[in-house]
């Protein structure tokens, strides 16, 4: 029949149509990893030559002499990270806690919207909150109110993960717990907490990738600090702000040492997208 | 009289406004197997549930009347008391997905941090298990994840879960409604093995499942109970018209 011919060229025309579809969506998911690639090369590029082992272990040196590393930054870095989580982990999980045991009422609804506008305040707004609470009290800059200001931006991820994986853990779990006489506490911190551990780790871990690049909180807070400090009540440097610093600056060493800093930094970051990948796969619970 | 675990005076649960269960009296019966049968939606599950104090956790939920354990009013104890007193299987296995089979066992002595030595622990595992009819399955893999074992394993597992706390009575709510045929005949089997140990009360919607293992049945509808007798007088000759019905499948 004379249909036959018809139909056949309909089918090749829309097999046509889907190929050129797909081919459309490969390019577009290509084309948003460039950008991503063009950074990770460009900061390699120029950062690899500035890193070396005494790069990590030493400290700055004054403009004109060359050489010379970042460990006060890298030391800063990890105290603000510190503080910060020391700050957010407990208040993110128990927020994260509450909420998912008190679905309906209105206060989990007002911490909820205020979790959902926390993560949405700009980081320096948050820096300036910061520098009115604290530093203004305490009288001068400090890694302290630094490592709260990175603790308020933490406290959203891991509000939201701990509440998103408790949900996800079916209430016959719960129930199990309690038929055993297991006051309804120990069910939470012995039943319910371990069975969404990794996704609360998940949490935290994100959290910590999402401050450790933050520079505008510090500016008015940790401030930055050209010497070593391990004193959480006095300034202190940090990879941003080092990056922010020598960058700006009209020296081409400085260049370099910011380059090199920026490379340190993505691969910590990197290093934990990774480690938090891995963490989930390994450690999911399975009910 | 010595041989009633459980009496139960003039019950009356309501959620919110909601009377779901009207003024049940009932007797249970040391080391028989009770079965609570009625129609989907009847209170069947609210009803076991306040026996154990489990409706607690259920916001908004009021219960009246008295309930009367081995001759304590139920009410006065410690409800983590009760739970262990009275221990409960749910209608879907819910072992502890982050414990292995050995520690499922003895999760109540986990979690409660009840500390006993580690001799008697196992001795626990290996006779609860043997009661439960799943020892000789699992004995080389106790240190396997609960979650591995199939529907009807990881059933048993909760049983012996349960027995491990030793409870007078064990609530079982449809217990079998989400397993196949074999793995259902096997934990029929064992729940009528386990009444020398155990009073068992076991809600079901099968009318044969009652038939072959309880000693008593219940009949409630609407919440009330209709009729309550041996199990040879409730399936041979019901007194109420009700009974009959729900019995002959006319309805639930
Ligand atoms: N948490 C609750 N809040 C309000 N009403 C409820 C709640 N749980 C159950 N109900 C209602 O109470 C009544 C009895 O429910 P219940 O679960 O005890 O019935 P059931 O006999 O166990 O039914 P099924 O055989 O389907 O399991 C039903 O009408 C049900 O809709
Ligand atoms: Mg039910």
């Amino acid at each position: 029949m004379m249909n036959n011919v018809d139909t056949d060229k309909h089918f090749k025309l829309r097999k046509l149509k889907n190929k050129v579809f797909k081919y459309f969506l490969y390019f577009l998911s290509g084309l948003s990893i460039i950008p991503l690639i063009l950074i990770i090369l460009h900061i390699i590029k120029n950062g690899i030559s500035a890193v070396n082992i005494k790069f990590f272990t030493s400290m700055p040196k004054p403009v004109g002499e060359s050489g010379g590393g970042i460990l006060n930054a890298i030391v800063g870095t990890l105290m603000l990270v510190t503080i910060a989580s020391v700050m957010a982990i407990p208040v993110g999980i128990s927020t994260g806690i509450y909420l998912n045991e008190h679905r309906k009422n209105r206060l989990s609804y007002y911490i909820q919207l205020s979790a959902e506008v926390l993560q949405s305040i700009p980081s320096i707004v948050i820096g300036i909150v910061a520098w009115i609470w604290i530093v203004l009290p305490m009288g001068h800059f400090s890694a302290l109110s630094g490592g709260i200001a990175l603790g308020i931006m933490m406290l959203p991820t891991i509000i939201k993960s701990t509440e998103e994986t408790l949900k996800l853990i079916p209430h016959s779990l719960k129930e199990a717990s309690l038929a055993l006489g297991v006051p309804y506490y120990k069910t939470i911190l012995k039943v319910l907490l371990p069975a969404s551990l990794s996704g609360i780790v998940t949490g935290i871990l994100i959290g910590i990738a999402r401050i450790a690049g933050e520079t505008a909180p510090l500016l008015f807070t940790a401030f930055g600090n050209p010497f070593l400090n391990f004193s959480i009540t006095k300034p202190v440097a940090s990879l941003p702000l080092l990056i922010f610093n020598y960058a700006t600056s009209p020296y081409d060493d400085w260049h370099k040492i910011a380059w090199g800093a920026s490379l340190v930094l993505i691969t910590f970051i990197f290093t934990l997208n990774i480690f938090t990948r891995l963490f989930t796969k390994k450690y999911k619970v399975k009910f | 009289m010595d041989n009633i675990v459980l009496q139960v005076k003039d019950l009356n649960v309501y959620y919110g406004n909601k009377r779901v269960v009207r003024n049940l009296n009932i007797e249970i019966f040391k080391n028989y197997i009770t079965a609570v049968m009625g129609p989907s939606g009847c209170g069947k599950t609210t009803f076991i549930r306040t026996l154990n104090r489990m409706h607690e956790f259920t916001p908004n939920t009021k219960v009246e009347g008295s309930i009367i354990l081995n001759g304590q009013v139920l009410d006065k104890m410690d409800p983590i008391l009760v739970r262990r007193r009275i221990g409960m299987v749910f209608q879907k296995p819910n072992p502890f997905p982050t414990m292995n089979i050995h520690d499922n066992v003895i999760a109540g002595y986990i979690l409660n941090g009840i500390r006993i030595k580690k001799s008697a622990l196992n001795a626990i595992v290996e006779d609860c298990l043997t009661k439960a009819g799943l020892w000789e399955e699992v004995k080389d893999d106790l240190y396997k994840k609960g979650t591995f074992l199939s529907g009807g394993q990881q059933q048993r597992l909760c049983i012996a879960r349960a027995l491990a706390m030793k409870p007078d009575i064990l609530l079982l709510d449809e217990p079998t409604s989400a397993l196949d045929p074999v793995a259902t005949a096997h934990i029929e089997e064992l729940i009528v093995e386990l009444k020398k140990d155990v009073t068992i009360l076991l809600v079901t919607h099968n009318i044969a499942q009652a038939g072959r293992v309880s000693d008593y049945v219940t009949f409630m509808y609407l919440g009330e109970l209709i009729e309550y007798g041996t199990a040879e007088q409730m399936f041979t000759a019901p007194k109420n018209e009700k009974t009959n019905k729900f019995l002959t499948g006319a309805i639930g």
